[in-house]
């Protein structure tokens, strides 16, 4: 456990460089940087939330086309209702509305179905403090095979931890 | 690690660290709400329950208790409806625009101001509901497969685009703050000591761990959600604009509206913002982090959309001159000189004139004043809506049919109501809920706090 985000930082690039594994890390806030530094790959929410937009924009236009074109076709002030095409700049604002509201809301419970974040969950920190001032480093022993428990106490005490504690997994 | 210029005023003043943020934000939903809390939401209560009196009065009874007539068909009604939406511009605008542009101040008055948001929508869309006077179809503003033939909503309508573009704005808005409250809630609920709280903040919270994958996901669905909400702000009042801007009623017809409405519905909203985050730095002791330089940031968006809007107004009277049309022209004509002229100049002073006081350094900063202008705006923006409604339809085609609006106590009734209403729910918001993103702030600190600035600046 640290106090300080950099200290754990710091911490995490010099135990990754002699070959521990760090298997996670729990922190207030987000630490910039650190995910590199103990592998966490890159999310794909970003793709995720493209592909729910573009079913939404797709939903939209085949909505309206059969409601507004194919159904029932209304003369409204001689404005084009036989022709999808001709008709489409009055059917912009729905269309992108719908992106938006698939967009947002496919990411979001992809978000929390991912994170396993949902009503009702358990906390799931290994300290409560972490969500207040304190960032916790995670190794695990059955992960880092090289070295054994004393040698991983004795690197984490060079980094600056404030606490350590030992677990049986 | 980002740096900032040294010469920057600092965004949180103090000796500041992690835990005295955690400590400062979750003292008042820990300890006993002030005697104040209690009387005000008493009054706000009061108000909101005379309101829901008057809403249920319309339901049993009719639109016929509004002050409407056969030429001003639409008045209080869409007033209310487009002030509270442009009152829910602010929140979105702060938390998206805003984390686009990496403005660091947004951290300390976007939670606030995304649940003032929220709180607005939901007031803005009781006006259109229980103006269909039969609330209870108001689902068929959905295209729902239905037995009256095949009769499906009307995708032309800019009505109906509203319909999208509300619960669209409502309830994205609404994933965005909850997704920014739950590492918050996770927060409070590792230090709640009493069981049914902890309880309750453990549901809230979702479980959040705060792992480095977890915020990593956090970042990115800010990020999009921001880069989403960000068109989606300028469609909203954009769409709301065009149930007028498609119309072809002289003083409505006119394409400078939806710049116009946009930006008159930031100018509206920062100014409620202001009206609210003033009373609440004061009574749960922020200044430390809604600093005199947030209020000052505000006060520069009021200038620049205020000038916007006044821009506007000219633009339109300059139009209905330049345009020839004579229907166009005694529209405007009227407006100022009419009737309703008073209501004109009533906007014009306090949407145009009153904003431009903003320019002098010592009035941006003077918190009093601040204050009152806050609400100066605020009325000023109602006027707004008010004369381009009403002033727009109460001298139709035929002289013989001109008429004035005068509301009803029903009117007045519900439109007190829904502030009572609003306010009651802000009331709970700030009692029970984190009033700052903690998680945000804390993320600033390094960078912004003037504790760690002044340290640096020793090296």
């Amino acid at each position: 456990m640290y106090d300080d985000d950099m200290v754990l930082l710091e911490g995490a690039k010099k135990l990754v460089a002699k070959g521990v594994h760090v298997n996670d890390v729990y922190s207030p806030f987000p630490i910039h940087g650190i995910d590199p530094v103990i592998g966490v790959q890159h999310t794909r929410l970003g793709i995720a939330a493209f592909l729910y937009g573009l079913t939404g924009t797709l939903l939209a236009i085949v909505g309206i086309r059969y409601f507004m074109i194919v159904d029932w076709p209304m003369n409204i002030g001689g404005k084009p209702s036989f022709s999808l095409i001709e008709n489409l700049p009055a059917f912009v604002p729905v269309t992108f509305e719908f992106t938006v509201f698939c967009a947002a809301h496919g990411m979001a419970i992809t978000y929390l179905l991912r994170n396993k974040t949902l009503p009702g969950m358990p906390a799931r920190n290994p300290d409560p403090r972490t969500t207040d001032d304190k960032f916790v480093m995670e190794l695990h022993t059955t992960e880092n095979g090289k070295f054994s428990a004393e040698e991983l106490q004795s690197m984490l005490k060079e980094t600056g931890v404030i606490e350590l504690e030992v677990r049986e997994a | 690690m980002q740096k900032e210029a040294a010469i920057r005023t600092p965004l949180i003043l103090g000796d500041k660290t992690y835990h005295d943020i955690t400590e400062d934000i979750c003292r008042p939903i820990e300890s006993k709400a002030p005697k104040a809390w209690y009387v005000l939401l008493a009054i706000a209560g009061v108000v909101a329950l005379w309101g829901v009196g008057c809403i249920l009065y319309l339901l049993g009874t009719g639109i016929g208790t509004w002050g409407l007539n056969k030429t001003v068909g639409w008045a209080w009604d869409i007033t209310n409806f487009v002030w509270w939406v442009g009152i829910g511009h602010a929140g979105t605008l702060i938390s998206a625009v805003l984390l686009l542009f990496r403005q660091r101040w947004r951290m300390a008055i976007n939670r606030s101001a995304e649940a003032m948001t929220i709180f607005a929508v939901i007031m803005a869309a009781t006006f259109p509901g229980i103006h269909m006077g039969r609330i209870w179809v108001a689902y068929w503003v959905f295209p729902l497969p239905n037995q009256f033939g095949s009769l499906w909503v009307n995708f032309n309508s800019p009505l109906l685009w509203d319909v999208f573009a509300i619960s669209t704005y409502f309830t994205v808005s609404l994933v965005f703050w909850y997704i920014g409250l739950i590492p918050d809630f996770a927060t409070i609920r590792d230090r709640m000591t009493k069981p049914l709280a902890k309880k309750v903040y453990g549901i809230l919270a979702f479980g959040w761990t705060g792992n480095a994958k977890a915020w990593n996901r956090f970042e990115i669905v800010s990020l999009v959600l921001a880069g989403l909400a960000t068109p989606l702000v300028f469609s909203v009042h954009s769409i709301v604009s065009t149930d007028f801007a498609t119309s072809v009623i002289p003083g409505w017809h006119t394409t400078i509206f939806p710049p116009y409405f946009v930006s008159g519905a930031v100018f509206s909203g920062f100014a409620m913002v202001l009206t609210l985050l003033l009373i609440m730095r004061k009574v749960m002791h922020l200044e430390n982090y809604i600093t005199n330089k947030h209020i000052e940031y505000m006060n520069i968006v009021i200038i620049v959309t205020g000038s916007i809007v006044g821009v506007a107004y000219l633009t339109e009277l300059f139009v209905s001159w330049y345009s020839g049309v004579e229907y166009e022209s005694y529209a405007f004509i009227n407006r100022f000189s009419g009737p309703y002229a008073w209501a004109y100049w009533s906007m014009m002073t306090c949407n145009v004139i009153s904003p431009q006081l903003f320019w002098f350094k010592k009035l941006r900063t003077n918190l009093t004043f601040t204050f009152v202008m806050s609400i100066v705006v605020n009325i000023g923006m109602w006027f707004e809506r008010f004369v381009i409604i009403v002033t727009s339809l109460h001298r139709d085609y035929i002289p013989s049919s001109w008429s004035m609006f005068y509301p009803t106590f029903v009117d007045i009734g519900i439109f007190i109501g829904t502030i009572g209403i609003f306010f009651v729910l802000f009331l709970l918001f700030a009692r029970f809920f984190p009033v700052l993103a903690l998680n945000e702030v804390k993320s600033i600190l390094r960078v912004s706090g003037e504790k760690y600035r002044n340290t640096e600046n020793h090296h």
